[in-house]
């Protein structure tokens, strides 16, 4: 580098035109496949954005404890389906930080309810990290500290307490623990199963392939609900519920595989004649090798993308067969348990926060479409 | 004729499936341990009540429920003879419903065809708001008609069920006056069909067709729209256009043909799960369907009664895919006749 009198600094290398555009291509030929997809899916943003909302879902779940005020089964039993209480930041136009107002229940003698009327002369400050009901952090410390809890002398029900007092905010962020994860076993099932039989059916054809089509046609062709329904009727009653969960998990994951295996078996009827699978047979490989270094990565991606849309079948799934009763049953915290108190139009009327739950539900469903949409958009990159 | 051959295959094709649900269908029914029966005669044991146990022993014999599960089987479907001769499911007898201790054909009876209107209904509106829409959509595509029908679309999608049920349900007779419940007027149970209980059930149809419908409608739309796109991009469309071809007429009589087959077709992959939300829709609905009588069914273990209901539902989709492979070969000459054999 040489530096000039009017302070100018140029650089002695000789200048290259090409150089800066070929550095750029070079770089793109040589980035790895993963590269390409992450700078495709940068641009998708509903994709990206639900992707990380997820994300933090998913990371969220172990400390569920440690966010909610209360205990998932913590009864209340002065405050029966009270109302959402608001948490206020000012106190007759002045700033006292976060508060909220303590409810009584009073008896509405006409309409034979609980009212439940704030005193808003009485502000009390919401405690942070204080200690509250016991449980145990990523289901192995046993702790006691909590984000936020509700002020001395007062509750802190942020969606309303449902028909035992018990509080709906933690109640679903406990919740979350089994809704969000029966997707993932399940989506592992069904991704076992389908990539399995779909692969031995496009793979070696023939007679195999002709079963495993009629097998994947006749499950295909069953309506599901009825069928999960009767598989979890066939659930013993008396298992314990974590029991039950993953039986119900892999019962969703048992019905979803015949979508999946039908795309993996088209795919690999294309594939097998191409020249380097014959190459790799050619060269003593073992059809299992074939199958699982040669075929299966060529689409693993295009798989994960299915299954990301498919996890939201499963969550709904899950939610209707525990809002059935058939599913999760209490004392187990699900999104579809909690509905099971919203079933009747009465509690949609008079205490429309217990249906509350439906929220989430929709919110994580929508966001698994969009990252499932945004992902099989830009998993092939070398495609405008 | 290779039409009428192609029916004929599709038909049997569909018998031999019927075959194999049905026992698919008999093996989860019996998965739970115990019967309706063992459990009552366990039941009855306890309470020293030696009448009701005799009634009970009585009722197994009666049909076969002591024989071994192959046996039993057999002489569900009526492949086998059983106490009383050859007397199954082909033959018309559905068995005893120990719940309800009545046959139950008797029990199902009205409700099986409720249980189509449903569904056609349900069909009926899907392909009604998801053809226009999916057009529209892809003919202004990016634009406000385009997001916004996608976005209803996507919410379609993520709404349980039921929930959209009991809101409209709530909305809708607080806005619109429409009934609660049911599927007809209570006065008009058991009565014959006239005018005003026909009047009666399509306004009680309304809500149960629309959240039915709604996500399977929404599914076919956002289909629609992606086949179109892919056909509005090729040089035909351009060459009508420039042409002077009026729009409208452009779209129906090229891209909206070639991008109907798959619209056809989906209803076959939609049914199931139309028939299977119609099931837990009537639940909460509490429509006069099969779907509340297969929950009790399933919960008190009333295997004839359970059993019977999955095989209609099973059924009814099967017949439902039939006529849309037969509607698509008729729609689509290129789609070879014949079963493809892999």
């Amino acid at each position: 580098m040489t530096d000039r009198p009017d302070n100018r600094f140029v650089d002695d290398a000789p200048f290259d035109p090409q150089a800066s555009i070929q550095q750029l291509e070079r770089a793109d030929l040589d980035a790895p496949n993963w590269l390409l997809v992450w700078r495709k899916f940068r641009t998708h943003k509903l994709g990206l954005i639900s992707g990380v909302f997820l994300f933090l879902c998913y990371v969220m779940l172990p400390f569920a404890g440690f966010i909610a005020p209360y205990g998932p089964n913590d009864r209340n039993g002065e405050h029966l389906y009270a109302p959402p209480q608001s948490v206020n930041w000012f106190y007759e136009g002045k700033f006292v930080g976060p508060h909220v107002y303590p409810i009584v229940a009073e008896a509405d003698l006409e309409t034979f309810q609980w009212k439940f009327v704030p005193d808003t002369d009485d502000p009390r400050p919401i405690r942070f990290f204080c200690e509250g009901s016991e449980y145990r952090l990523a289901g192995l410390v046993k702790v006691d500290t909590h984000l936020f809890c509700a002020p001395d002398g007062a509750t802190l029900f942020l969606w309303g307490s449902d028909r035992l007092g018990r509080d709906i905010f933690s109640r679903i962020l406990y919740g979350a623990q089994l809704s969000l994860t029966v997707g993932l076993i399940g989506i592992s099932v069904s991704f076992f199963l389908g990539i399995l039989f779909g692969s031995v059916a496009g793979y070696f054809g023939g007679r195999i392939d002709w079963t495993i089509n009629r097998v994947i046609e006749i499950l295909r062709s069953l309506p599901e609900l009825p069928l999960w329904l009767a598989l979890s009727a066939a659930v013993p009653s008396n298992w314990s519920p974590v029991a039950v969960f993953f039986i119900i998990s892999i019962i969703l994951g048992i019905l979803d595989w015949p979508g999946l295996a039908r795309s993996v078996r088209a795919k690999f009827l294309s594939l097998r004649e191409e020249e380097y699978v014959r190459a790799a047979e050619m060269m003593g490989a073992s059809s299992g090798r074939v199958i699982r270094k040669h075929l299966l990565p060529n689409f693993m991606s295009h798989l994960i993308a299915s299954a990301t849309l498919s996890i939201p079948a499963m969550i709904l799934g899950e939610t209707a067969l525990s809002f059935l009763g058939l599913g999760l049953r209490a004392p187990a915290v699900s999104w579809g348990v909690m509905l099971n108190d919203a079933q009747n139009l009465a509690s949609i009327e008079i205490y429309p926060w217990t249906a509350i739950p439906m929220l989430p539900i929709i919110v994580i469903v929508l966001a698994f479409n969009f990252l499932g949409d945004g992902l099989r958009d830009s998993l092939d990159p070398y495609q405008q | 004729m290779v039409m009428l051959r192609y029916a004929v295959y599709r038909f049997f094709t569909m018998l031999l499936t019927l075959l194999v649900v049905s026992v698919l269908v008999f093996v989860i029914i019996n998965l739970p341990p115990g019967d309706y029966l063992s459990n009552q005669i366990a039941e009855l044991q306890a309470s020293g009540q030696s009448a009701g146990v005799a009634k009970a022993e009585f009722l197994r014999a009666e049909y076969a429920l002591d024989r071994p599960m192959w046996e039993q089987y057999l002489i569900w479907a009526g492949f086998w003879p059983g106490p009383h001769g050859f007397s199954g499911l082909i033959q018309g007898n559905y068995g005893w419903s120990f719940e309800f201790d009545r046959p139950v054909s008797e029990i199902v009876g009205d409700t099986l065809w409720l249980t189509v209107v449903v569904n056609l209904a349900a069909i009926l509106f899907v392909y009604a708001v998801a053809l226009p829409l999916g057009v529209l959509a892809a003919a202004r595509s990016r634009t406000w008609i385009d997001y916004t029908s996608a976005f209803v679309g996507y919410l379609g999608l993520a709404t349980p069920n039921f929930l959209l049920a009991l809101i409209l349900f709530y909305y809708g007779h607080q806005y619109f006056n429409l009934p609660i419940g049911g599927l007809m007027d209570p006065s008009f149970e058991g009565e014959p069909m006239s005018w005003a209980k026909l009047k009666s059930i399509l306004i009680h149809l309304i809500v149960p067709t629309f959240v039915i419908g709604t996500s399977g409608a929404s599914a076919m739309m956002q289909r629609l729209r992606a086949n179109m796109l892919d056909e509005l991009g090729k040089p035909y469309v351009e060459t009508a256009i420039a042409k002077g071809m009026a729009p409208s007429r452009m779209l129906t009589k090229y891209p909206l043909r070639v991008a109907f087959n798959p619209f056809v077709a989906d209803i076959g992959n939609l049914l199931p799960s139309m028939v299977s939300g119609s099931v837990l829709v009537s639940v909460v609905l509490g429509l006069q369907t099969i779907g509340p009588t297969l929950l009790t069914a399933l919960k008190t273990q009333d295997q004839f009664l359970s059993a019977f209901i999955l095989m209609f539902v099973a059924l009814l989709t099967l017949i439902g895919t039939m006529i849309s492979d037969i509607l698509l070969v008729m729609l689509d000459p290129r789609i070879r006749y014949e079963g493809r054999e892999a």
